[in-house]
């Protein structure tokens, strides 16, 4: 009896051992999923405007952006809402030609046509500037354009 | 000496790293889908190029001041009407409609609106034109264009839910799950465009300071 008592008290421990497989899988997806921002942001990151009828952008390699809010450097470029970022510089809509040159010269001439240029603008930023910028899109005929915005109610009640 | 066996690696710490990387990415990942208010330009007239004439009757004018007031045809108008009189607009049906290729101008006989003369001829006559000043704000600007789009798509969903029982969302998803091959499905998708066509433009900013 007293040789074969029960030796064992309570449960055994649960083992953790494959917890660390769960994680690892859980951060390989997040891993995966993360972009990192390409450009750095000289300007604020802008506040959308928000709207409901929205169209998802497809196709990201197609897609160029032009940055407009207001500068981080604000004793350079003043506090306004309207300057204008383009690759990782602040610029001038006079640069946009050649920005988009750039932006189509990586790829392939058949998906030209395809290609959208996505604003993103700050709520505060005038009219004006998305004129200017327009114009310059027309001149060499980036015609597809993509106002960036939330997904929500625009008129707030 | 008897040889002593490796002893185990302690893996308990393993779980800790991969917390914190895990942690670290949760924060980074921006799941974000880029979407917006898509437009298309118009192409660079060319030169001495003459506009066609249109009836005063089927434009549609919205003004936005500089400070984001709204004037629409002339009146005072507030933003959470435009909506509703951008579709009595469009949805008039007043008149004739442009011809198609081959075929006589005729009246929009899906066209629910109260048929005013004074108001838009058919759908795809009625032209919106937003002007704006330079300094307006770009957020009203949006508000303004997100309404007029949303009165398209009432009328285009109307339109498609009697036609095809299905809302123009669906119509255009199912087209675009048949790999956009489906031909029956391209013509109601081109029908429900073409009978409410979004003929919205843009007049450059005035600039008054």
């Amino acid at each position: 009896m007293a040789k074969f008592g029960k030796k064992k008290k309570g449960l055994p421990p649960v083992s953790t051992a494959s917890l660390p497989d769960i994680v690892f899988m859980l951060l390989f997806f997040f891993m995966v999923t993360t972009t990192m921002r390409e450009t750095d942001l000289k300007i604020d990151s802008p506040r959308l405007p928000s709207a409901s009828e929205v169209k998802k952008l497809e196709h990201k390699s197609l897609v160029t952006t032009i940055y407009v809010g207001k500068a981080k450097e604000t004793g350079k470029y003043g506090t306004g809402f309207n300057r204008i970022q383009l690759n990782d510089k602040i610029g001038t809509p006079d640069q946009i030609p050649a920005f988009i040159e750039n932006a189509r010269s990586k790829v392939s001439e058949t998906e030209v046509p395809f290609m959208t240029t996505s604003i993103k603008a700050d709520k505060e930023s005038n009219v004006g500037t998305l004129a200017d910028i327009r114009l310059k899109l027309r001149d060499v005929n980036a015609l597809k354009l993509s106002l960036s915005t939330q997904k929500g109610d625009a008129i707030k009640k | 000496m008897a040889r002593r066996e490796n002893p185990e690696i302690n893996a308990g710490s393993m779980a800790d790293i991969a917390f914190l990387l895990l942690i670290f990415f949760l924060v980074t990942t921006t799941m974000d889908v880029d979407s917006g208010i898509s437009k298309r330009l118009a192409e660079k007239p060319p030169k001495n190029y003459e506009p066609p004439k249109i009836k005063q009757k089927n434009i549609f004018e919205i003004s936005i001041n500089r400070n984001n007031q709204l004037f629409v045809d002339g009146q005072v108008m507030e933003m959470k009407d435009l909506r509703e009189a951008a579709l009595n607009f469009i949805d008039n049906g007043g008149g004739l409609g442009n011809a198609k290729e081959g075929e006589e101008a005729k009246p929009c006989d899906y066209c629910q609106g109260a048929k005013d003369p004074e108001s838009s001829d058919h759908p795809n006559k009625a032209i919106i034109a937003v002007e704006s000043d330079r300094a307006t704000e770009y957020g009203t600007y949006i508000v303004v264009q997100n309404e007029l789009l949303s009165a398209y798509s009432e009328l285009r969903d109307r339109l498609s839910q009697k036609k095809y029982n299905m809302t123009y969302p669906e119509l255009e998803e199912a087209f675009k799950a048949s790999g956009r091959k489906d031909e029956s499905l391209r013509k109601k998708v081109e029908f429900i465009k073409n009978s409410y066509p979004q003929i919205i433009t843009d007049i450059e900013p005035t600039d008054v300071n």
